[in-house]
């Protein structure tokens, strides 16, 4: 089972030095110096800007490089050709430069190239709420870029946790070999919060495994069990070929199609066999609920809050908030939500991850139990955010009819 | 100049799996190829500090054949990825090859930056006037009036002079020539390599299958010698009057100019700022 991780006991041991005031685009910054960035290529949007400038003034000083490039096509093709060259690389964007990035995002995955991509969510589509928070990039974060491709998609709801799952989200490229994306939006990115960064010394850091044969026997893509190949860097007296064609091992094209079969599974099974290592969830509340609420990134922090003024009035409400999105956590959903009676989804889009739930419960509850279960959504995309009363009032509606 | 032997030219290219290569009969990009080898032999640069990285078309399928690090990019990007290389492991050769539409539509964006930020990349254009993979649409570098694909009726898009178009950007070395003059390609794309700063090597080349055809252009040996016939040294060029200068382009070394390198000046940043930090602590 994916570890789940109980907040009541996370937040009692808290008894560090003194927190520091940090925004969630400066934890996400600092999350990644940490995780040991070496290189930064982007262009300027809002509202992810901040990690952006804070790079460039942070990265040279550390012998790091940062560099503007023209466009979002050219942030991600640069930092994918350091990556090649043995750098911790990562760009940070939003909604529009996102999506220029598909292309290039779906090629890191295809070359199985370790980078890290955020992209602070604000409203869209298209120009849309350049300064308003939103989640409408969830599905886009996982069907964006054309062909199969594999999705680890991470997604925070505090600045600590920006910070956190920042690092994480290096490690997971780094060890799985992928573009791995870091969502957040646009309110988390701007609010300040007094966090207390842990000591990185005790902070777990992977990087990728270099091969350690003759540069005759190296194979750029090794189909291992575990799915975690050697990557040689360029430079390094192995001269592999890396193609966005279809490859063998070696990383020269083909089209046999045992071939192709065996890469296409290797970049499925990479993530699918994994997913108790990639999956984090957190339950707050949620034995007892017969209501629950799912809910993920900045919008879990209102539904967190309403659960606890419900639970002041005796009512029976948790909240599960998934912080890895992709791969979506079936199993841990399932296991915590087959019971309740009612499944609230709020989400600053049309509804995302209700759909997902639709998916995950329906395999599940047959279709005598669907009459005396429900799952309503609450969906906002106005650019406001949704408010623990909105969410509050959802569940009283429901607890009225019962 | 000629003396580099076959045997040589053998230590550079990958010999598993890769041969035949895709190129038609015909095809220019083989001429080219063995110009980028001969002028890697002469320098004597050692294989495991070469990327050689491309973009998508015919031109671009050139990496697959050498034994470098290679990377075959997406169309049009070829140059940023190469950035992203270059940037990053300054001490590494990074050459970039091109065709006219993955660099200058598609990527054309990409293009002039680098040559704008002068960064130590070797392009190396090859321009058939046409896109070729794609079964013959026109490039912006298709000649008013020509056929392809997406002109059944000819072409009325003006065209790109991409050496202007890389001067005008900011390149710092920039030369024209053709797939007809190999040794003179051998000996630009020498003097590219050498160049510290962004360099740009425009090589004609005859797409006779596809672009040749639907101009009726002749064969690939037609071609060729319209390519000796048509590319003028600059110097003659100019001399030229206006009517002979019809259906005639120059070839030679436009700009070789010093200008501060890109990743030289990161560096120097990089220092100063853990100079002063030093001093500081
Ligand atoms: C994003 C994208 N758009 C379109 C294509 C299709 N495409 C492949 S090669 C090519 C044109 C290549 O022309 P050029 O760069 O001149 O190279 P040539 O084949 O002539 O050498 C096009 C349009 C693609 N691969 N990717
Ligand atoms: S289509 Fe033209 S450019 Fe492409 S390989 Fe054939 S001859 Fe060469």
């Amino acid at each position: 089972m994916p570890k789940v991780r109980r907040s009541e006991s996370k937040e009692s041991n808290k008894n560090e030095i003194v927190p520091v005031l940090m925004q969630g685009n400066e934890a996400i910054a600092r999350g990644a110096l940490d995780a040991g960035l070496d290189f930064f290529a982007g262009y300027p949007i809002t509202p992810s800007t901040e990690i952006a400038e804070i790079l460039a003034h942070q990265l040279p000083r550390r012998g790091g490089k940062f560099i503007q490039m023209e466009d979002e096509i050219a942030s991600i093709a640069a930092i994918v050709g350091a990556s090649l060259t043995g750098a911790k690389a990562m760009t940070a964007t939003s909604g529009p430069g996102f999506s220029l990035m598909m292309e290039g995002i779906g090629y890191a995955k295809m070359i199985e190239t370790p980078c890290v991509v955020v992209n602070v969510m604000r409203g869209g589509p298209s120009t849309g709420l350049p300064t308003s928070p939103s989640q409408g990039d969830l599905m886009q974060s996982r069907w964006g870029s054309h062909g199969d491709a594999p999705a680890i998609v991470l997604y925070p709801d505090s600045v600590l946790e920006s910070y956190e799952l920042t690092i994480r989200a290096f490690n997971l490229a780094e060890k799985y070999r992928t573009c791995v994306v870091l969502l957040s939006d646009e309110v988390l990115a701007h609010m300040r919060e007094a966090v207390t960064l842990p000591d990185i010394k005790e902070v777990k850091m992977i990087s990728r495994i270099k091969p350690n044969v003759p540069p005759e026997w190296y194979r750029h893509y090794e189909n291992n069990p575990k799915y975690r190949s050697p990557l040689a860097s360029y430079g390094e007296g192995y001269r592999f070929h890396v193609t966005g064609l279809a490859h063998d091992p070696y990383g020269f094209p083909t089209s046999r199609p045992d071939e192709v079969s065996v890469m296409m599974n290797r970049l499925r099974n990479k993530v699918r066999h994994h997913i108790n290592d990639l999956v984090q969830i957190e339950s707050f509340m949620m034995e007892d609920a017969t209501t629950a609420i799912f809910a993920a990134g900045i919008t879990a922090r209102a539904a967190k809050s309403a659960v606890r003024q419900l639970r002041r009035s005796g009512k029976r409400v948790g909240l599960l908030r998934p912080l890895t999105i992709w791969p979506f956590p079936d199993d841990a959903i399932r296991q915590h939500l087959i019971n309740k009676k009612t499944i609230i989804v709020p989400e600053m889009n049309q509804g995302q991850l209700s759909l997902e739930i639709k998916r995950v419960m329906g395999s599940v509850w047959n279709y005598a139990s669907l009459k005396t279960r429900k799952i309503i959504e609450i969906r906002k995309c106005n650019g406001e955010l949704i408010t623990p009363g909105e969410i509050i009032s959802a569940v009283k509606e429901v607890k009225k009819d019962e | 100049m000629s003396s580099i032997s076959q045997k040589t030219i053998h230590h550079y290219l990958r010999h598993k799996k890769k041969f035949p290569h895709v190129w038609c009969p015909g095809c220019s990009n083989g001429i080219v190829l063995g110009a980028v080898i001969r002028a890697i032999a002469e320098l004597k640069y050692d294989k495991d500090n070469i990327a050689m990285v491309s973009g998508i078309g015919c031109s671009s399928r050139m990496p697959v054949y050498v034994d470098f690090n290679t990377l075959h990019t997406l169309h049009g990007r070829a140059i940023a990825y190469a950035t992203g290389i270059k940037f990053y492991k300054p001490e590494m050769k990074v050459i970039v090859v091109t065709g006219d539409g993955d660099a200058t539509a598609i990527g054309g964006n990409h293009f002039i930056h680098a040559a704008r930020r002068n960064i130590d990349l070797t392009v190396i254009l090859i321009n058939n006037n046409i896109y070729g993979m794609t079964g013959g649409q026109y490039s912006p570098t298709t000649a008013l009036g020509d056929r392809s694909t997406t002109t059944p009726y000819g072409n009325i898009d003006p065209v790109f002079d991409i050496c202007e178009l890389a001067m005008g950007s900011g390149a710092t070395f920039v030369a024209r020539t053709t797939a007809y003059h190999a040794l003179e390609a051998q000996a630009f794309i020498k003097r590219a390599l050498e160049h510290k700063g962004f360099s740009l090597v425009e090589i004609m080349s005859a797409c006779p299958v596809i672009y040749g055809r639907l101009n009726h252009k002749g064969d690939a040996v037609e071609m060729m010698k319209q390519m000796k016939e048509n590319a003028v040294p600059i110097a003659a060029y100019e001399k030229l009057i206006e009517e002979e200068k019809k259906n005639k382009y120059r070839r030679g070394i436009f700009r070789q100019i010093e200008s501060p390198e890109y990743t030289e000046q990161y560096q120097n940043l990089i220092y100063s700022l853990q100079e002063k930090q030093g001093v500081q602590e």
